[in-house]
C-alpha cells in the first residue's frame, strides 16, 4: 500500500478516454487520506469484459470543500470524502 | 455521458420517496441474476450507461438506463441477437 492515513495526496489531472470512477470535480485537486478501504477489481478494464486484475487499492480521501468548489460559501471545515484508486494519486507535498 | 457531478443546475433535487414500480424491482433482480451468472458485471452496467447518447440519458429515468445497458451490453457480447428483444416484443 503505497498511501497512509493522514498523507496529502493529489488526483492525477488527465483526462481518461472510456469508464472510470474518478471524479472530474477532484481531478488535480490535493485531499488527504482519510483511510485504505482494501483492494478491489479495476473498474476501468472490468468495464470491459477483462478481469479486472491486478486488483487496485482503494482510498478514502478528504478534500476540502472550499478547495474543490471555487465559489464554496459553506463553513470552511465542510469536506468532501471521495472514493479514490491508488493509480490516480500522486504524493503532495 | 459520463461524470456529471458539480455540473451546474437550475433543477431542484427531487428527494421525495417513490414506490417502485413493477417493471423496476424486476430490472434490479435482472441485474443481479446476470451477474450471479457471470454474463454481466456493475462496471459493464455502468459503463454501458455512460455510452448512452446523452439526449436519451436526460431522457430516461434510473432503471431505464439499467435497461438500456443491459440490452448494449448483452447484444455486444452475443447473449441477445441484434433485433431479439424488438422481435419478442413484437415491434
Amino acid at each position: 500500500m503505497r498511501y497512509r492515513p493522514g498523507q496529502r495526496v493529489r488526483v492525477a489531472a488527465r483526462p481518461h478516454e472510456g469508464h472510470h470512477r474518478t471524479p472530474g470535480y477532484v481531478k488535480g485537486k490535493i485531499g488527504s487520506v482519510e483511510r485504505a478501504h482494501a483492494s478491489f477489481m479495476n473498474p476501468e478494464t472490468r468495464a470491459y469484459g477483462e478481469d479486472g486484475l491486478p486488483e487496485q487499492q482503494l482510498y478514502l480521501v478528504r478534500f476540502a470543500q472550499s478547495d474543490v468548489w471555487p465559489d464554496y460559501s459553506g463553513p470552511r471545515d465542510d469536506g468532501i470524502y471521495v472514493d479514490v484508486f491508488e493509480h490516480w494519486l500522486e504524493e503532495a507535498e | 455521458m459520463h461524470d456529471r457531478g458539480g455540473g451546474p443546475t437550475d433543477t431542484p433535487i427531487d428527494r421525495s420517496e417513490h414506490e417502485l414500480a413493477h417493471w423496476e424491482l424486476l430490472t434490479d433482480a435482472l441485474v443481479g441474476a446476470l451477474a450471479g451468472r457471470g454474463l454481466m458485471n456493475v462496471d459493464e452496467m455502468r459503463r454501458g450507461i455512460e455510452g448512452m447518447p446523452p439526449d436519451e440519458y436526460e431522457r430516461a429515468s434510473y432503471y431505464e438506463r439499467w435497461l438500456y445497458s443491459i440490452e448494449t451490453v448483452l447484444a455486444e457480447k452475443g447473449v441477445l441477437a441484434s433485433g431479439e428483444l424488438d422481435a419478442r416484443l413484437g415491434r
